[in-house]
């Protein structure tokens, strides 16, 4: 049987690794080449990193900071910040990354998606969209450079021309919920999940393992991915980074699941 | 001595780091001449199928390959798309594959029951031993693996040794002679993948 993937997304600011509110006020909470040995220890499903500086400072990836992740990583890992060419694809690729994640470049140019797979192989193209709730009615607009510029797409339309482009997954993210640890946005997965046909990631408010269990209760196969959740602990958010152990997640995927289909 | 191709695709280094940390000795061959003296080799894959094979017929080491492993029998471990590249052909592609074995790669079949089995196929799978092999010493029955991919390899059941189920049932592990192959990536696997790599080093 295949599980739902458990997901620790880490963002870079400075080098170091932080987590935001709503897109906003980054807290540090330590160096990424430590946390991805705790993360390594705990034996976590994936990893998500994604660079937040790269594209609003309009630099290259950090490559020799990757590589040091990349060697590190046991498990396998996605990269997001900056990338837009196939080249830069590559070389990433080539320093031991699993799937190379893409936001504003894609945006900007669905049919890069087509370019990048034919080389890379569709399964390592990850598109991520950040999205913020219309203030009225339940739309959904999207947008890049860290929630700065709103993009005139519509949002099932985008995602079901990059999924026809040749992107292997799609990552949702909501600004709204960003860091706000009080519940994923159900409405919003069930858009995004309704409109493909590959795999979904979901990231944006999980604040309690039962978070993740209502996700994957509704959407069976689903990668659900937390950043606060697995990098703070206690009401007073005190960096600790977590995981939920093998058996606390066994569990927690078997009260999701209808009682034949347990392990 | 292990041995891993490098031909410009697939996760190296992770390959690297983990006989490194199991303090197995390892080298990585860029050319023909770096590959002659291998005893064991990984070949390792993450892409397209055409592009793979690109790769590895411009990297000037296919023609050594060819022989280490069709003649002189070295024991070779293909990963993803280095296993399917051991076949004849590919759906996803129209360049013939290495020819090692007598099976095809076809694309993997959905449900399409709304987005219950979306492909690529990713994730934490069940790996079912369904022959005796020295690649499974100390691996439990059932054992989860990291899946990433599209297509899978069509063989005949003797050379199953592995299956998973998807949508249905395919051949994750194989076995023939001194050629090995294994769908998921052990090398992101956690313990059961580096449990799987130290097995192959000891055959």
């Amino acid at each position: 049987m295949l599980y739902p993937r458990i997901i620790p997304c880490l963002l870079i600011h400075n080098k170091g690794l932080v987590k935001t509110v709503k897109f906003k006020s980054p807290k540090y909470v330590g160096d990424p080449l430590n946390a991805v040995k705790i993360f390594n220890e705990k034996e976590v499903d994936e990893l998500m990193i994604l660079d937040i500086d790269a594209t609003i400072n309009d630099v290259e990836p950090n490559y020799r900071l990757i590589a040091k992740i990349a060697a590190e990583c046991r498990m396998p890992l996605s990269y997001g910040g900056g990338i837009k060419t196939s080249e830069q694809a590559k070389t990433i690729l080539s320093l031991g990354v699993e799937k190379i994640a893409l936001s504003s470049a894609l945006i900007e140019q669905p049919t890069l998606a087509t370019k990048i797979a034919a080389q890379v192989g569709a399964q390592s193209v990850v598109a991520v969209l950040d999205v913020r709730k219309k203030r009225f009615g339940h739309k959904y607009d999207i947008y890049t450079h860290n929630g700065k510029n709103k993009d005139t797409h519509e949002l099932v339309k985008l995602i079901k021309q990059l999924e026809q482009n040749g992107i292997g997954e799609l990552v949702i993210n909501s600004i709204d919920h960003d860091g706000v640890m009080k519940g994923f946005d159900l409405e919003l997965i069930r858009i995004a999940k309704s409109a493909v046909d590959i795999p979904v990631t979901v990231l944006g408010g999980a604040g309690s393992l039962d978070d993740i269990g209502k996700v994957i209760q509704e959407h069976k196969i689903i990668g659900v991915a937390a950043g606060s959740l697995f990098v703070f602990k206690g009401p007073y958010k005190a960096v600790l980074i977590n995981y939920p152990s093998q058996n606390e997640k066994l569990q927690l995927i078997n009260q999701s699941l209808p009682k034949n289909e347990q392990q | 001595m292990i041995t891993i191709v490098d031909y410009g695709l697939g996760n190296i280094k992770a390959f690297a780091n983990i006989y490194k940390n199991l303090n197995i000795p390892y080298t990585i061959a860029n050319t023909a001449n770096e590959l002659a003296t291998a005893n064991k080799i990984i070949l390792p894959g993450v892409g397209a199928f055409d592009y793979a094979m690109l790769s590895l017929n411009r990297s000037g080491m296919r023609e050594q390959l060819d022989e280490l492993v069709l003649e002189k029998k070295i024991p070779v471990l293909g990963i993803c798309v280095g296993m399917q590249m051991m076949a004849l052909s590919s759906e996803e592609g129209t360049l013939p594959g290495l020819g090692w074995m007598n099976a095809t790669v076809k694309k993997l079949r959905t449900n399409g029951d709304a987005g219950h089995t979306p492909l690529p196929h990713m994730g934490w799978n069940t790996v079912k031993q369904t022959k005796r092999n020295i690649l499974f010493d100390s691996l439990e029955q059932n054992a989860k693996f990291y899946f990433l991919h599209t297509y899978y390899f069509s063989c005949n059941e003797d050379d199953t040794i592995a299956t998973s189920i998807y949508a249905d049932q395919f051949t994750s592990i194989i076995n023939h002679d001194n050629v090995y192959g294994i769908q998921c990536h052990p090398e992101k696997s956690h313990q059961n993948g580096i449990a799987l790599l130290k097995n192959f080093e000891e055959l």
